[in-house]
């Protein structure tokens, strides 16, 4: 426990300043007001690089959390839904009925190259298609996989932090 | 019923619905600070209660009326508790509710309606959650009573306010042995009622290892929000009774402007500082694995007969 604190304390404050919050404008049904979004991420088929991506967003470095942006356990207390990967065959119903659960106006952001075109999966014989093909979608992140940065930057333009 | 408890309990009730969801972000930070994080700030909390109620409230197909009333239970349980317990005044608005087993009873059935909220989804979650609260309920509620008992026992009396109030008159008691141990008895009871490690992690999100959260997965908008402000205050009420129980000092004995503005003062900075190094501590600690959990619960237990046993003999 000592050494745990002597860490702390060597370590101080890992979180990277906050860079300027991002110019775009909020999308208009992104919740109000601003300040405050829920997220559940739904993992349609993806090769899990997204959500190492996803996982540092929200880790001590980027801390997508100072802007208000929380991961959620439910659907229903989300405010947006985070999808990754091309959406397989097997995710196709599970996606659309999570994207029911969610109050509305539920927002969908598709995260990586995959879910907003398929990417390298396009034409693979599991697949359905890109995410917009099942649910529409609000917010694109573009990458293979999106950079940790890129992930926030989408997050703040939903709170408007 | 007295101007000084009308006046304190009025007071005491403002505080805890505005002061909790402040107390929540102020352990967040905490806890986001000893991680190296920025944090999201003290009212993120309320920020996030502004949007939930301003959303759509979903009743899930097969949910009856139970489900739709649960959260306002909640709320209004924890309510009472935060106008009569004596927090910021000694007097209480209405004195026979402020008795300890009243007031254990009624934090007790916030989440009795909550896990039976959590039956009536259906989902296999809110089973699941449901049983492991009420198993954490059943072996808390006999240590919170016998830990307060040991403090009712040199006072002759189970109303809180005269619990505390001879606290104030006596302080050398607040040291011996008894009081000790009840306190450390009844801060475990505060841990794993409020569900704070090490008995369930407030920011899980594996379905596995929730508790609390597993009850109310369904909840959505409005209604969330009233759960969410529920916990909050039963946290902050818990942390009030510590607090005032065991370090009495500060709290208003007489109608006044400044007696009870120094009460309300002295309560949110007994509160603020116990809520942080609660979160403090967390930051040092892992969940123990729920079925060591009882073992923990009857190590307080143990503690609060022992304290109970040490009233019985003045020092």
């Amino acid at each position: 426990m000592l050494k745990l604190w002597r860490t702390i304390r060597r370590i101080g404050r890992v979180a990277e300043p906050a860079p300027p919050a991002p110019a775009e404008l909020r999308p208009a049904l992104a919740p109000r007001p601003a300040g405050s979004i829920q997220v559940r991420h739904v993992d349609a088929g993806s090769c899990n690089g997204c959500e190492v991506e996803i996982g540092s967003a929200f880790g001590p470095v980027y801390d997508a959390e100072r802007y208000g942006a929380r991961l959620v356990a439910s659907p229903r207390h989300a405010d947006a839904l985070l999808v990754t990967g091309p959406v397989t065959r097997n995710m196709a119903e599970p996606l659309r009925r999570t994207h029911d659960a969610v109050p509305e106006p539920g927002l969908v952001v598709a995260v990586g190259d995959c879910a907003r075109n398929c990417g390298v999966f396009a034409q693979a014989y599991g697949v359905v298609g890109a995410v917009g093909d099942v649910v529409p979608v609000d917010l694109e992140v573009p990458g293979c996989p999106p950079r940790p940065e890129v992930i926030v930057e989408a997050l703040r333009t939903l709170t408007g932090r | 019923m007295t101007a000084l408890g009308v006046l304190g309990g009025a007071l005491q009730a403002v505080l805890v619905v505005v002061g909790s969801p402040l107390l929540v972000g102020l352990m967040r930070q905490v806890r986001a600070r000893m991680e190296g994080r920025a944090g999201a700030g003290v009212g993120q909390p309320w920020r996030d209660l502004r949007k939930l109620l301003g959303k759509q409230p979903i009743t899930p197909r097969g949910t009856s009326e139970l489900f739709r009333v649960a959260p306002v239970l909640l709320v209004a349980m924890t309510l009472v508790v935060a106008v009569v317990a004596p927090f910021v005044s000694t007097a209480s608005a209405l004195p026979p509710v402020a008795d300890l087993i009243v007031v254990v009873a009624l934090l007790a059935h916030g989440t009795v309606v909550l896990a039976l909220a959590g039956l009536d989804t259906g989902t296999a979650f809110g089973g699941m959650g449901a049983s492991r609260e009420t198993t954490i309920l059943a072996l808390v509620e006999p240590t919170a009573l016998m830990a307060i008992f040991a403090l009712s026992v040199p006072v002759g009396s189970t109303a809180l306010p005269a619990i505390v109030g001879s606290g104030l008159q006596d302080p050398a008691r607040v040291l011996s042995p008894a009081s000790l141990l009840a306190a450390v008895a009844l801060l475990l009871v505060v841990v794993a009622e409020t569900g704070r490690l090490p008995v369930d992690n407030p920011s899980t999100h594996l379905e596995l290892t929730m508790v609390h959260e597993a009850m109310v997965l369904e909840y959505a908008g409005p209604d969330l929000a009233l759960v969410e402000l529920g916990s909050a205050m039963r946290l902050s009420v818990y942390l009030g009774l510590l607090a005032n129980l065991f370090l009495p000092w500060g709290i208003a004995t007489e109608a006044g402007v400044l007696a009870l503005a120094l009460g309300v003062l002295a309560l949110v900075v007994k509160v603020a500082v116990l809520g942080a190094a609660l979160a403090f501590a967390e930051v040092f600690l892992a969940k123990v694995r729920l079925f060591r959990v009882p073992e923990l619960l009857a190590g307080s237990f143990l503690l609060a007969l022992l304290a109970v046993t040490a009233a019985y003999f003045p020092a």
